[in-house]
């Protein structure tokens, strides 16, 4: 049964008459590690939003494992970006990443303690199991950082939609998240990482999106991560420090 | 209590009446006090989210927009038939318009560049003075019958009847039940929206059914606290809870006792000093508490986080030396 985790074909976003997204046509096979590479603005956010209907498409289709996303919710898991929610509030670690477990336990039901165990292993899972009782405000970005993780690892989603997990993090989180990365290939699960920093992407990647406003290029990352192929997609905003070779040195400019 | 009688003889000797009261069993002073120790408990419990899910001031608009339905209610009851102050009647108006408040609110921050806190303050004050004006006209109409309608403005607690009581019973119990039922979801909806969603949870009902039950404790409060201080009384014990712990569920049991705390030692204060208005001697206490709180706190109370800057600097010191 070979069914894609991901298909989108012709998904176009308007967003206040500006169109962000047009026609972004591409296919996920199971098993690989897709990083979304592109400039500021181009919709890398907006593409995973889309796809899991978090604000409305004006066009297009998007199947999870050949389904539509309501019908597979338990087998998709988002990460989004770290800002996106209020560390003030008054939970624990722990709490939040039992919180990736609430759709499972159903309404009117409370939170038990095997609950709060496979919240405790999914943060020992992520190196920081000793931080469980911890106040959320009181973590680092790259702790946050973890704790969304396990959040989104405790559903034991087969899907996993992230959105800049390396941003702003340590270097041991960044390492963490990278052995988790790979973890999930091995178990043949996939994942879709929106990404920044073009160095790192042959080392933590197989295949890429660059991504545009629309799609520049997808597929494996040998072939599709090229010089001219990034250029394209940043149209001159790319300072080439080198050529891109195996090492794949270039950086973005404002990025 | 003799030597608080010897300290300050006339607050000793109305605390010795205001036992005497419950000791010779008044049964207006219990019924006044079971019903704002319900509500506190209440508006306490449900305080929580309005804060959690950041609705406070929308909370305040909409008890300011009750006012004018009051008066609309009355005027209606009367014409009708002899059931002005029928208290489910003037409910209703209440509901009425303070609902209409909020979709005023919102309709003018969709349909117009107005932004959302000036569409809160224009909609509070126009909805409040066309209240007071309201009420004004109805009370010189119809005279003594009318007479009790500006309890809904400051509240007043001894006007409890036990009719009124049963009313907030009702709504209480059924609204603190809904919190203990709902805390998972309800958390999940003020933490992470978006999580929420992708989960697949029904936010707009959840949040129909949170913003329901904040609603209902506001209207069978407005006439024990008024519609001015009703939103305090959902504001200020979660506010005050919040410096005492870092959980939800602990925030919402500390929550809900401060507001019934309050209930019960504003509610006999204004029984026994008469000219003490209750709404906002239930308020005074409730902000008392919150004082106590914002220093004393265990959490994030101001002592708490001066001892934690202190531990954080004396180890600085420590490895710096080391």
């Amino acid at each position: 049964m070979s069914e894609l985790p991901l298909a989108v074909s012709g998904l176009s976003v308007a967003y206040q008459g500006q169109t962000v997204l047009r026609r972004v046509d591409f296919e996920l096979p199971a098993g690989s590690l897709m990083g979304v590479v592109g400039p500021n603005g181009a919709g890398k956010s907006t593409l995973l939003k889309a796809c899991l209907n978090l604000i409305p498409t004006s066009s297009g289709e998007v199947r999870f494992f050949g389904r539509p996303y309501r019908d597979v919710r338990h087998r998709v898991a988002y990460i989004p970006q770290r800002e996106s929610v209020d560390w003030d509030f008054p939970v624990r670690a722990v709490d939040v990443v039992a919180m990736g477990l609430y759709r499972q336990i159903g309404w009117f039901r409370p939170v038990r303690k095997r609950h709060l165990d496979q919240a405790h292993a999914a943060l020992a899972k992520m190196g920081i199991a000793e931080l469980a009782g911890r106040q959320i405000d009181q973590l680092s970005g790259g702790q946050q950082q973890r704790v969304f993780l396990a959040r989104a690892l405790v559903q034991g989603a087969d899907l996993y939609l992230m959105d800049e997990p390396f941003a702003a993090v340590d270097a041991s989180t960044e390492r963490a998240i990278v052995e988790i990365l790979r973890g999930l290939r091995a178990a043949g699960k996939t994942a879709v990482v929106i990404h920044h920093d073009l160095q790192s992407v042959r080392d933590y990647f197989d295949r890429v999106l660059l991504l545009n406003g629309r799609v520049i290029a997808t597929g494996p990352v040998e072939e599709t991560f090229t010089a001219e192929n990034l250029q394209a997609a940043y149209q001159g905003r790319l300072v080439v420090l080198d050529r891109l070779s195996e090492s794949g040195v270039a950086k973005a400019v404002g990025s | 209590m003799t030597h608080i009688s010897l300290a300050v003889p006339e607050i000793g000797s109305s605390l010795l009446a205001a036992m005497g009261r419950l000791g010779l069993g008044d049964h207006n002073t219990r019924v006044v006090v079971f019903a704002s120790v319900l509500l506190g408990l209440a508006s306490g419990g449900v305080g929580v989210f309005t804060l959690l899910r950041r609705r406070a001031l929308i909370g305040d608009a909409l008890s300011h927009a009750m006012l004018p339905g009051i008066g609309v209610a009355f005027l209606i009851g009367s014409t009708f038939g002899d059931f002005g102050k029928n208290l489910l009647l003037l409910l209703t108006g209440a509901l009425a318009s303070g609902l209409l408040g909020v979709f005023t609110i919102l309709g003018i921050r969709r349909w117009s560049r107005t932004q959302e806190d000036a569409a809160l303050g224009i909609v509070l004050s126009v909805f409040f003075g066309l209240g007071l004006v309201l009420l004004g006209l109805v009370q010189q109409i119809g005279g003594g019958h009318a007479a009790g309608l500006e309890s809904f403005i400051y509240g007043k607690t001894a006007s409890i009847t036990i009719r009124d009581a049963f009313w907030i019973a009702a709504i209480s119990v059924p609204a603190l039940a809904l919190v203990l039922v709902l805390m998972k979801e309800w958390s999940l909806v003020c933490f992470d929206e978006v999580q929420a969603r992708v989960g697949g949870l029904p936010i707009g009902m959840v949040d129909v059914v949170m913003m329901g039950a904040v609603v209902a404790v506001l209207v069978v409060g407005l006439q024990a606290v008024g519609v001015i201080l009703m939103i305090a009384l959902l504001v200020i014990p979660a506010a005050a809870a919040r410096f005492w712990t870092q959980r939800v569920s602990t925030m919402v049991l500390i929550s809900a006792l401060i507001g019934g705390l309050s209930g019960m030692v504003g509610s006999l204060v204004s029984a026994v000093a008469e000219d003490w208005p209750s709404g906002a001697t239930i308020v005074l206490v409730a902000a008392s508490i919150f004082g106590f709180s914002l220093f004393a706190g265990t959490r994030r109370g101001l002592f708490a986080r001066y001892r934690e800057r202190q531990s954080a600097r004396r180890q600085a010191i420590g490895e710096v030396n080391a």
